[in-house]
């Protein structure tokens, strides 16, 4: 990653002192300012998000396979969110926003991405499976 | 760096860009680099998702998730993945308190969880593989091996990257290149245990659902 290795510089620390601004790099800038509360918050949201998850699928409580997978899909979602905010350390504020924006693009990529794929696929499959005809004739989308 | 605003002195045009040079402390942009080459990483395993999507209920009559997967030894895995995170964690802090004994600590105890991680995994993988299942068995154990062996790939590099920054704390100490090198690695640690949530659910619980 250190792609330029610049001799140790120990005149500054993070770069607080360069006259930059009212905006620029001040400790709300980068990643990776947690505290030992937030870590320890996050990593129980993590189990009491993760272990549910588990041991539906698991135990099989539930007989409707799809509210399993409805359930487990949502857990999914909350925990990614935990991630980006207590290990990630996500927010409006870093990076003046731009973190952020790049986030929200990112995800709104992947959703078209992931469900374009599916949605596509899946037609594909069901109008042009071999012995799908008579289905099709029925009106299959 | 675009981050300036206009600035119009008096009588003169406003100038909408710098001309002077003007000092940028060394590693200002990096961590807004490393994120937007995570999100980039991020459209990859998007596209192994997509793909195992389309691909995962095409077993050609070869086993299926239901067969295969086990999901005590996922579990297993997780917690390790679970554990690194906020051992890493815990490394980030003592940085932050210029601890660096304790930060070499942290960072050897996040190595172990994540090397038994990939022990798990390539335990998984060669079962599978001995079991006949493959990733030439068909396009689901294609995908399947693609998306999480991207994964463990990964982290591989990651613990790489980790050996090679506990010699670096080592030798050089806490010094502003390390504290910026740990912080880039936090979010590729973290960010990694965030495809492995997407992993975990899409690919072995719901798989084993269908």
């Amino acid at each position: 990653m250190s792609a330029h290795d610049n001799p140790p510089v120990h005149s500054h620390e993070h770069g607080h002192e360069h006259g930059h601004g009212h905006h620029a790099h001040d400790d709300h800038g980068g990643a990776a300012h947690g505290t030992r509360k937030g870590y320890w918050t996050g990593f129980i949201l993590s189990v009491l998000l993760t272990a549910p998850a588990f041991a539906l699928v698991m135990t099989g409580v539930i007989a409707d396979a799809r509210i399993t997978a409805g359930i487990v899909t949502a857990l999914a979602a909350v925990q990614i969110i935990v991630h980006m905010v207590y290990f990630l350390h996500m927010n409006s504020k870093s990076e003046n926003g731009w973190t952020l924006l790049a986030l929200i693009f990112t995800v709104i990529i992947v959703v078209i991405a992931i469900a374009g794929s599916l949605w596509v696929m899946y037609n594909m499959n069901v109008n042009m499976m071999p012995g799908m005809h008579a289905e099709m004739t029925s009106g299959g989308m | 760096m675009a981050t300036t605003t206009p600035t119009a002195a008096a009588g003169e045009p406003p100038a909408y860009y710098d001309l002077d040079e003007h000092p940028h402390p060394p590693g200002g942009s990096t961590m807004l680099g490393f994120w937007l080459y995570l999100m980039s990483d991020c459209l990859i395993f998007a596209m192994l998702f997509a793909a195992y999507g389309v691909y995962g209920g095409s077993l050609a009559g070869g086993p299926g998730p239901r067969e295969l997967f086990d999901l005590p030894l996922v579990a297993i895995n997780t917690t390790m993945l679970l554990l690194s995170s906020i051992t890493y964690g815990f490394a980030m802090i003592a940085t932050d308190e210029k601890r660096q004994s304790a930060v070499l600590g942290w960072l050897g105890v996040t190595a172990l969880f994540g090397l038994a991680f990939l022990a798990i995994e390539l335990y998984e993988f060669s079962h599978l593989i001995h079991e006949g299942a493959g990733p030439q068995r068909s396009a689901f154990l294609s995908a399947f091996f693609t998306l999480v062996g991207t994964h463990g790939l990964h982290v591989t590099f990651g613990l790489i990257w980790l050996a090679v920054l506990v010699v670096q704390v080592m030798r050089r100490g806490l010094i502003a290149d390390n504290v910026r090198r740990l912080q880039c690695l936090s979010m590729f640690w973290h960010f990694l245990d965030v495809v492995w949530i997407g992993v975990f659910t899409f690919v072995y619980l719901l798989g084993v659902l269908r």
